[in-house]
């Protein structure tokens, strides 16, 4: 292998002139970290909504849950990337349909890419809390009822509170894969990280440096979540409750 | 379709094998075997598999032109994805992995030895196929996993099931229809496969 290494490149200007290839990474690792963050968000609200739901007693409500999390598990996230994209535009009312395609391209992709990402974890996230939720003693909810809660009051108060803290740990790792499944928004050519990445290989023909570049970025990205949510874990713990709490 | 299923099956098999010996790395006594192993599943483990794939499609091509003398031209993406997909799943293979052998009670250890077995015989006789009786129906739900993930081969454009239906898709003028079918398709079949998970969990807890 006689490969020319050359670091420097990262410091040159890009053809457009405006800013240095390096410029290009930290841009691109903006929108993996925007992306991510904003589908998180939605992704957790949307989780925790149907999470409950899943475990409520009505049936309709329930089906509907389940429905969502058996749709959104079991067909790959790069065809529903690519549904929202590509056909839901398509087949909403053509008003809608055409103010979206009014937006910049970049807007478009960022949209699509950030529903799907919230949708995908959002049911991953769902099954967490329906987990979460079963996992406390019935007790606990017959004992909300008995001192005159509301079934809504009773999970507000009693219920989700013990049990967001028991999911802690997998909400970590599921916050984690929002990051790396981002890069999957690549392929409809929305600028994160990864596509920076390989834009820049187009350009420089130094696929090392720039695939090593991108690598330690999303290392970089884990890291500091791991840290953080460690943290998190730490304060909220319950005193004499889950004594391991890992 | 056949090419989904090919990598798949692949990336299984090689997965579920290499994992286990990187599991086994890990909880050796060895500590420079532990910390490769480790070091190895969490590099893995942290990097994007869009990312895992790109690397794999500019190195493997590299090496098998330099290692065996093939002319350049010829189509290495295949061998590319298969080798990917391999070493990224038996990363989280070799979690699942360890896991399972970590739920086999730590008395089966010691009651092998005190037969006088080795530890490469009570690992492969004794602990190894309790843990993986145990492990079944999490082994099949990373197969489903990475059943669907195999359709991101589409950033080498290999035509697997997905990245055809996207072709003709688009040569057609028929996207939306190709796309709807292609969700359909892999649903219908991640569907039935995890309901043969849950009967087999169930089965055995029965």
């Amino acid at each position: 292998m006689n490969y020319h290494w050359n670091w420097a490149i990262f410091l040159a200007e890009t053809p457009s002139g405006s800013t240095t290839y390096l410029g290009w990474m930290l841009s691109g690792l903006e929108v993996t970290l925007a992306l991510s963050l904003s589908a998180w968000i939605i992704a957790l609200l949307v989780g925790l909504l149907m999470g409950v739901l899943r475990t409520v007693p009505n049936r309709w409500l329930s089906g509907i849950a389940a429905l969502y999390v058996e749709v959104f598990r079991n067909t790959p996230l790069l065809v529903q990337l690519f549904i929202w994209y590509f056909v839901l535009p398509e087949i909403v009312p053509p008003s809608i349909g055409d103010a979206y395609k009014a937006l910049n391209p970049f807007l478009q992709q960022f949209l699509a890419a950030m529903l799907c990402l919230a949708l995908f974890t959002g049911a991953r996230v769902c099954e967490q809390v329906r987990s979460g939720i079963n996992s406390l003693s019935v007790g606990q909810k017959a004992a909300g009822l008995a001192l005159g809660f509301t079934l809504p009051q009773t999970y507000r108060y009693v219920i989700l509170p013990v049990a967001i803290r028991i999911i802690l740990p997998p909400l970590t790792s599921e916050f984690l894969n929002i990051f790396k499944n981002s890069a999957v928004a690549s392929t409809i050519g929305l600028l994160e990280l990864a596509a920076q990445g390989r834009q820049l290989v187009d350009y420089t023909a130094q696929p090392y440096e720039s695939f090593i570049a991108v690598t330690l970025m999303f290392m970089m990205i884990n890291t500091v979540v791991m840290i953080l949510m460690h943290r998190v874990e730490k304060r909220v713990r319950i005193p004499g409750h889950m004594s391991g709490g890992q | 379709m056949v090419m989904t299923l090919k990598i798949t099956a692949v990336a299984v098999a090689v997965g579920i094998v290499w994992g286990t010996l990187l599991a086994l790395m890990r909880m050796s006594g060895f500590k420079l075997l532990a910390w490769l192993a480790a070091s190895y599943v969490n590099l893995f483990r942290s990097i994007p598999l869009v990312m895992v794939l790109l690397w794999f499609f500019l190195i493997v091509p590299t090496l098998l032109i330099n290692l065996f003398d093939i002319p350049r031209s010829s189509d290495t993406r295949l061998v590319s994805a298969m080798v990917a997909f391999s070493l990224f799943e038996a990363s989280y293979y070799s979690e699942i992995i360890r896991a399972g052998i970590r739920s086999v009670a730590k008395g089966q250890m010691g009651a092998a030895s005190a037969l006088g077995m080795s530890y490469a015989q009570a690992m492969r006789l004794v602990i190894l196929p309790q843990a993986f009786r145990n492990m079944v129906p999490l082994l099949l739900t990373q197969g489903i996993i990475l059943f669907q993930d195999t359709s991101l081969v589409y950033v080498s454009s290999l035509a697997d099931f997905f990245g055809a239906a996207y072709r003709v898709g688009s040569r057609d003028g028929r996207l939306v229809e190709l796309l709807l079918f292609a969700g359909a398709v892999y649903f219908i079949m991640s569907f039935l496969a995890s309901l043969l998970v849950k009967h087999i969990q169930k089965r055995k807890t029965a």
